[in-house]
């Protein structure tokens, strides 16, 4: 079997080799002209709207617990890294070497808060757990807000630009392999357990306090993650942007997208990141039919366009060989 | 000492207001366990309407505060529109769903707001135009007494609404039970349509009170005091109409003294740490008895 684990994850790498590929090919032929690095920024918000919504769905669809702040922890990572590359950016350190550290940086810092978090979710859940992280995130803004380091309410800008959507793909690659791997090991098994009955699991052995904060710290760490990116990528911001709606936003494309399915929250981020780009008369109308498409999911398909559904591409060669093999037999 | 004074009403007026939001959080919340987002976003409808109403009562030569009254019927149809198209298909399907719907009903809402009247803060004409009286050398806004006042009455007759009158009892018995009190007789769509309807009302009475004291009306003015009138419920004891009201003055009083004693910046940090505190300690709120959960 390890061989074959070897070589899906080889069919894997190679199918995301060719992707990049194909945006690379796109964006240096400049068949969009002027409008290249335009497209290029899309593809970049895209890639860290990916990482936030996947890692929202580690919570809501892993471990069914709700975050309305999600925006808060992105926001520490955005501000830890920042200040970060602000410190060290006349020290001549290679950009790559940078971004990398200013990306864990943002997501210790970020994990550090998920933990915090997380410890209220040993005595609440559901609902009540939703408006705690809605309080945290908002704490978090009325902190950066007050801090002088962040801006002191202002806009903390001349952040060095080091986010540039090469480098953010493989990024955004990186940390949905490493959700996607974490959901299908033995821990994320356990998590799905405590999401269909805490009680049975606790009693069948399962420390349910640790990985309830594990998924929040891990959760975190990514939503930081994008944070970083966010911030090395607008090089501009204001803890205003980091509001109750932009957590929202997230949520929604969780729900749109499918709890529970990976594709989902990838395509439902690309796709939800891209349309109003796409249509700049539809931006206005944009939450309008989001609110809409919401309530039609929760009545009539309350696991999300995707439900469950997980995208596989070694499993395409699979059925094809399966139906290879299926026509041979007639 | 005058500015204690000054504080002191303040708050009292400020928590007066979130009291009445609060109210309607409890009552939904006492009947169907799903937190209303969309409830702060009733204020809003109710500030738009008054931003309307008001030129036109006085032009008239009407009281400018008859315009609560078109803002409570916009509101209660808001409401009940709101609880039968969106919250009644999902009421079987779990807290989540509801949590979801009530999410985007609140998006909706909001969004709708701003297609219709268009991003800019709308300034709502003057609505009473009461004396300031002086008070141990503090200059006290009677409207802010007023406000006070009505968010007390409403709580009485809330109170005795829910405890005396047939519906008040059906509104009791159908969170305990809701198989059984369909059996004996009780219509439980109409009372969940009723409690939504008396929520949205007094939405529309919060919306004035606020105006009185902010005269501004934005499309993203509920969601924030919506939150912070969630707060003032589970602090005071989700689902008990007197914990509403005493949830709701503590988070004005404490706002308005951590703003002018303590740190200006930080009184919205203050009330959501002190809701965190309240959750952890004792869930079930200041008047709140606790239940443990059956397995």
């Amino acid at each position: 079997m390890p061989k074959k684990i070897k070589r899906n994850y080889l069919i894997n790498l190679i199918g995301l080799i060719l992707l990049f590929l194909v945006f690379y090919v796109v964006f240096e032929s400049g068949i969009f002209g002027s409008r290249t690095n335009y497209f290029m920024g899309i593809a970049t918000t895209a890639c860290y709207t990916i990482i936030m919504v996947t890692s929202l769905n580690l919570l809501v669809g892993i471990l069914g617990e709700f975050s309305l702040g999600h925006a808060g922890f992105m926001s520490v990572g955005a501000y830890a890294s920042a200040i970060l590359t602000n410190t060290l950016a006349d020290s001549g350190m290679p950009r790559l070497l940078l971004f990398i550290l200013a990306l864990l940086i943002g997501g210790i810092a970020a994990a550090i808060t998920g933990v915090l978090v997380g410890i209220p979710t040993l005595k609440l859940r559901g609902d009540y757990l939703a408006i705690v992280t809605v309080a945290f995130a908002e704490i978090i803004r009325v902190a950066f807000t007050n801090f002088e380091i962040t801006g002191g309410g202002r806009t903390m800008s001349g952040i060095t630009k080091l986010s540039n959507f090469y480098w953010v793909y493989w990024v955004m690659v990186v940390c949905v392999a490493f959700m996607y791997m974490f959901i299908r090991s033995r821990f994320g098994r356990t998590v799905k357990a405590i999401r269909e009955d805490y009680i049975a699991a606790a009693a069948s052995g399962v420390n349910v306090t640790f990985y309830k904060v594990l998924v929040f710290t891990i959760s975190a760490f990514f939503a930081g993650v994008a944070g970083a990116v966010y911030a090395h990528y607008i090089t501009a911001m204001i803890p205003t942007t980091f509001n109750f709606n932009y957590s929202a936003e997230f949520l929604t494309e969780v729900i749109i997208g499918g709890t529970g399915s990976m594709t989902g929250s990838v395509i439902g981020a690309a796709f939800l990141s891209i349309l109003p780009e796409m249509m700049r008369s539809f931006a206005t109308y944009r939450y309008l039919g989001y609110a809409v498409v919401l309530v039609l999911i929760m009545i009539f398909r309350p696991k999300g366009v995707f439900g469950g559904w997980e995208f596989s591409l070694t499993g395409i060669f699979e059925n094809r060989k399966k139906g290879k093999a299926g026509k041979g037999d007639e | 000492m005058s500015i204690f004074i000054q504080s002191l009403i303040n708050g009292l007026n400020q928590g007066a207001i979130y009291a009445l939001i609060a109210l309607g959080y409890t009552m939904v919340y006492g009947i169907l366990r799903m937190i209303n987002f969309a409830h702060g976003d009733f204020i809003m409808v109710g500030a738009y309407t008054l931003f309307y109403t008001v030129p036109m009562m006085v032009n008239h030569g009407m009281p400018a505060w008859l315009a609560v009254f078109v803002a409570i019927v916009v509101c209660v149809i808001v409401g009940v529109l709101v609880e039968r198209i969106a919250y009644k298909p999902v009421r079987n399907s779990g807290s989540i769903s509801a949590l979801i719907t009530a999410l985007a009903m609140s998006l909706f809402l909001e969004n709708l707001a701003m297609v219709l009247f268009g991003g800019n803060p709308k300034t709502i004409s003057k609505i009473f135009d009461l004396p300031m009286i002086e008070l141990l050398g503090a200059k006290i806004q009677v409207k802010y007494l007023l406000t006070l006042g009505i968010g007390l009455v409403i709580m009485v007759a809330l109170t005795l609404f829910v405890r005396m009158t047939k519906i008040g009892k059906a509104m009791r018995a159908v969170p305990q039970d809701r198989e059984a009190a369909t059996i004996v007789g009780i219509n439980v769509d109409r009372i969940i349509t009723v409690t939504f309807a008396i929520g949205s009302a007094l939405a529309a009475v919060a919306a004035l009170m606020y105006c009185s004291t902010y005269p501004r009306a934005t499309t993203d003015m509920g969601t924030m005091m919506g939150i912070k009138a969630f707060i003032a419920a589970v602090l005071g004891g989700i689902g008990i109409i007197p914990g509403a009201m005493l949830g709701g003055i503590l988070i004005g009083l404490i706002e308005i003294f951590v703003k002018v004693y303590l740190a200006p910046g930080w009184y919205e940090a203050i009330t959501y740490a002190i809701l965190i505190v309240v959750l952890l300690i004792k869930p079930s709120g200041i008047l709140g008895k606790n239940v443990s959960e059956k397995v």
